[in-house]
């Protein structure tokens, strides 16, 4: 009875890939071990080994194919004594025409949830767009803004040779040199400290942190030593740095690698916070985030870095620190929202929409310094508020943001604020308790409902 | 490796006196704040000097003036002796406008890019990661500046030292790591806190050189700073240099040190005092007469009730300060 091998999950976030090549062919002898394929992830390409023993039967999928599905099958491999072409019908079978993995246009990544997103008014009228992932419009940020200023560094755990644990910083080896893209040992307390006294010095460091969960080891430096100095100095000393990394959960990682962090920082003065969704906002952010002259967390999502949005061709596109964006107009709810739930809540209003419920959506992207004026003056339209956020509940963005609304806007109100977040519990490994914790699409419509008194 | 019983090179007289007169004016501020943190008008925590004068004096006296500064949080001999003003350094400790933070740092968090003094670190061991980044900046633009860190036997323990002993001899950075060992981190002497108590040797997992010194002695301290910095400056990486030297005080004004015993303060004031037995060395030699040294005395007693002055007369920071210097 032949056996069907399947395409396999190389990372916590993998759902599909491309199968590169193949490195055994319909009836090679293969062993526990042998090397069947590689196969190439958004992040990495990795060698696919054989599990069993036997004899390729046929291979399903071609090389070269792109967007081949996590589990699909692949190849079939045959028992001892078993016939290649006996085995093939019952495979095409077990794989019909429909299932079968076929190239996609939008390679990589699912994309991100169709709707239409009002275009940023800081745009000139007329600028090209070209459909870019989150990773390389960061990626491209940090290029142009090395290529602009010499003393911009990038510093990290496998930033350099390794091309970027997630593949951010790839290239940058390539072009800026072993000087200017340094790979770190596992030492996050350390170079962050090392890193903040190099800003103190005037160099201008851009820390990756591979999470932003192994940065609480960092906690000391980012808040008491570049947070604090301008204050302590009395405006003499400063430390203009940027601390970037994943942040919040990927997917079956557990508890300590999938906190969201954002709240954490947004409460500490001398810091400015931004979270980005979309790409356009994670380029345009991360080079004024470089410009800029203070500390700056920037906090990005790996879910994120996959998918594809579009990015404005200009030569120095830099956007304001500290601008909140109505990403999509309406008149009856607004949804306050940052990182990868503003794709939650995008979600939601579509669906909302169907049902006649109008939600405008508002996509924070910086977090400290929060502008309130963007969220005030569309409570004031639609009077309701929900918030969406990944973070845990107590103390979130959301409750900061709700807290001001009720203060500065409580006339306004027609429902009280309502609150989408994780759950507060620390993240279950279990993949339907993990589900629960997180914030869902239902969860969002079903506060909105609330909100509106529409059940 | 410099050898810390190197003889004396500062044939100059001139010299000798300024160290002198640095060593002095450190002791005399010192005595100053401790009289003023006692009539209330210095608050929270604050940390003297008195003893250890002859370690930043003798290593300041090595330096060049790209080198920079950075120290913890019993910093006020660190600041007089890069030549930051007494007067703004008093006014700081007093919490006025004329302090080197316009009071928003106190004691603990003071700077001068001017002098190239980075603080002034409340945290124990913080500064050792930022003075290695400091070092990291002059390798990075390639110039010869070398990094003077100074840390205590307390930090000494502290796991980012270590990070930063790795990052620094692996990326060969001109540092140099100045262990003050007064014996006493708080009130744990280093016997109870310490599993080795040489502190030249904490550097021997990653193949940094270290020096004990007698940090009681501005002329040892001097010459084991020329040659620490000619080793950083020569490409060679970090070193640490390993001050043994003594605090008269408490910890902190409210430390009565009752963890040490009345009569081993005054025997090492006795017998090892940085300034009396530099002055006797002085008169010895013929660098200066008692006469000399007794009017520099009272010239400095001038100057530290001058900044005393300054920094009880400087008005307190305007209210709008509450918010400013946050971010740019």
């Amino acid at each position: 009875m032949s056996t069907q091998i399947l395409m396999p999950a190389l990372s916590p976030t993998m759902e599909e890939g491309k199968l590169s090549k193949w490195l055994v062919k319909e009836g090679d002898t293969v062993k526990a071990g042998t090397i069947l394929a590689e196969i190439e992830t958004d992040k990495a390409t990795m060698e696919f080994e054989a599990v069993d023993e036997g004899r390729i039967g046929q291979i399903l999928v071609p090389a070269g194919s792109e967007g081949v599905k996590v589990n699909a099958p692949i190849a079939t491999l045959l028992a001892d004594g078993e016939d290649a072409s006996a085995a093939a019908a019952p495979a095409a079978k077990a794989a019909p025409k429909s299932e079968a993995p076929a190239p996609q246009a939008a390679a990589g990544a699912p994309s991100a949830p169709k709707i239409e997103i009002a275009s940023d008014p800081a745009l000139p009228p007329g600028t090209e767009m070209v459909m870019t992932t989150v990773r390389d419009a960061l990626r491209d940020a940090m290029a142009e803004e090395m290529r602009r200023d010499e003393l911009v560094f990038l510093m990290g755990e496998e930033v350099a040779e390794y091309q970027g644990a997630y593949k951010i910083s790839q290239g940058l080896l390539e072009e800026f040199g072993e000087k200017r893209v340094i790979d770190t040992p596992i030492t996050e307390h350390g170079f962050a400290g090392l890193a903040v006294g190099a800003a103190f010095d005037g160099l201008r460091p851009i820390v990756e942190f591979m999470t932003w969960n192994f940065a609480m080891q960092a906690m000391d430096q980012i808040i008491n030593s570049a947070a604090k100095t301008r204050y302590m100095s009395g405006g003499q000393m400063s430390s203009p740095i940027v601390f970037r990394g994943p942040n919040g959960a990927a997917a079956r990682v557990g508890a300590q690698h999938s906190q969201d962090y954002s709240a954490w920082y947004a409460s500490v003065p001398g810091l400015k916070v931004i979270a980005p969704y979309f790409a356009a906002d994670a380029k345009g952010l991360l080079k004024a985030a470089i410009r800029d002259p203070n500390p700056v967390i920037f906090l990005e999502n790996e879910i994120v870095y996959g998918r594809s949005f579009e990015v404005p061709k200009l030569d120095d596109f830099v956007l304001p620190i500290g601008k909140a964006r109505v990403v999509k107009e309406g008149k009856d709810v607004t949804m306050v929202s940052y990182s990868i739930a503003v794709g939650l809540a995008l979600e939601a209003a579509q669906k909302l929409a169907e049902e006649g419920i109008d939600a405008e959506v508002i996509d924070l992207r910086t977090l400290r310094p929060l502008d309130m004026d963007t969220v005030l003056a569309s409570v004031k339209k639609t009077n309701r508020i929900v918030t969406v956020e990944q973070c845990w509940p107590i103390c979130s963005i959301g409750t900061e943001v709700s807290s001001q609304v009720v203060a500065q806007a409580f006339d306004y109100l027609d429902a009280p604020p309502g609150k989408v977040t994780g759950k507060d519990v620390p993240m279950p490994y279990a993949a339907n308790l993990e589900k629960l914790a997180l914030p869902t699409v239902d969860d969002v419509i079903a506060a909105v409902k609330a909100v509106c008194y529409r059940s | 490796m410099p050898d810390a019983k190197t003889a004396p090179n500062i044939a100059n007289a001139e010299a000798l006196k300024k160290m002198y007169a640095d060593m002095l004016l450190i002791r005399r501020f010192e005595e100053r704040s401790g009289q003023l943190y006692g009539m209330g008008l210095i608050g929270g925590f604050c940390h003297l000097y008195i003893g250890q004068e002859a370690v930043v004096v003798g290593m300041q006296a090595a330096t060049r003036p790209e080198d920079q500064v950075i120290t913890a949080y019993r910093d006020h001999g660190h600041m007089l002796a890069t030549g930051m003003d007494p007067n703004g350094v008093m006014a700081e400790l007093t919490g006025r406008s004329g302090g080197y933070s316009r009071g928003k740092g106190g004691s603990m968090h003071m700077f001068s890019s001017d002098k190239k003094f980075y603080g002034g670190h409340g945290i124990v061991g913080a500064q050792v990661p930022l003075g290695t980044g400091l070092a990291f900046a002059n390798k990075y633009r390639g110039n010869k500046g070398v990094c003077l860190t100074y840390f205590g036997d307390g930090a000494s323990n502290q796991g980012q030292v270590y990070e930063s002993f790795n990052m620094a001899e692996l990326w060969k950075l001109p540092v140099v790591y100045i262990i003050e060992n007064n014996q006493y981190a708080m009130g744990t002497s280093v016997n109870r806190s310490s599993a080795l108590t040489d502190f030249s040797k904490r550097g021997s997992s990653f193949n940094i050189p270290g020096v004990q010194v007698d940090g009681m002695d501005v002329e040892a301290v001097e010459a084991a700073g020329r040659e620490a910095m000619e080793y950083c400056r020569a490409g060679k990486g970090p070193i640490i240099l390993e001050m043994k030297t003594y605090r008269y005080r408490g910890h902190s004004m409210s430390d009565p040190a009752k963890y040490r015993s009345k009569e081993e303060v005054a025997e090492v004031r006795e017998k090892r005092d940085p300034i009396d037995h530099f002055a006797s060395k002085l008169i010895q030699r013929g660098v200066a007469t008692d006469a000399d040294l007794k009017a520099m005395d009272s010239a400095i007693k001038a100057r530290v009730i001058a900044a005393a002055d300054f920094a009880t007369s400087s008005p307190e920071p305007a209210i709008e300060e509450l918010y400013t210097d946050i971010t740019v």
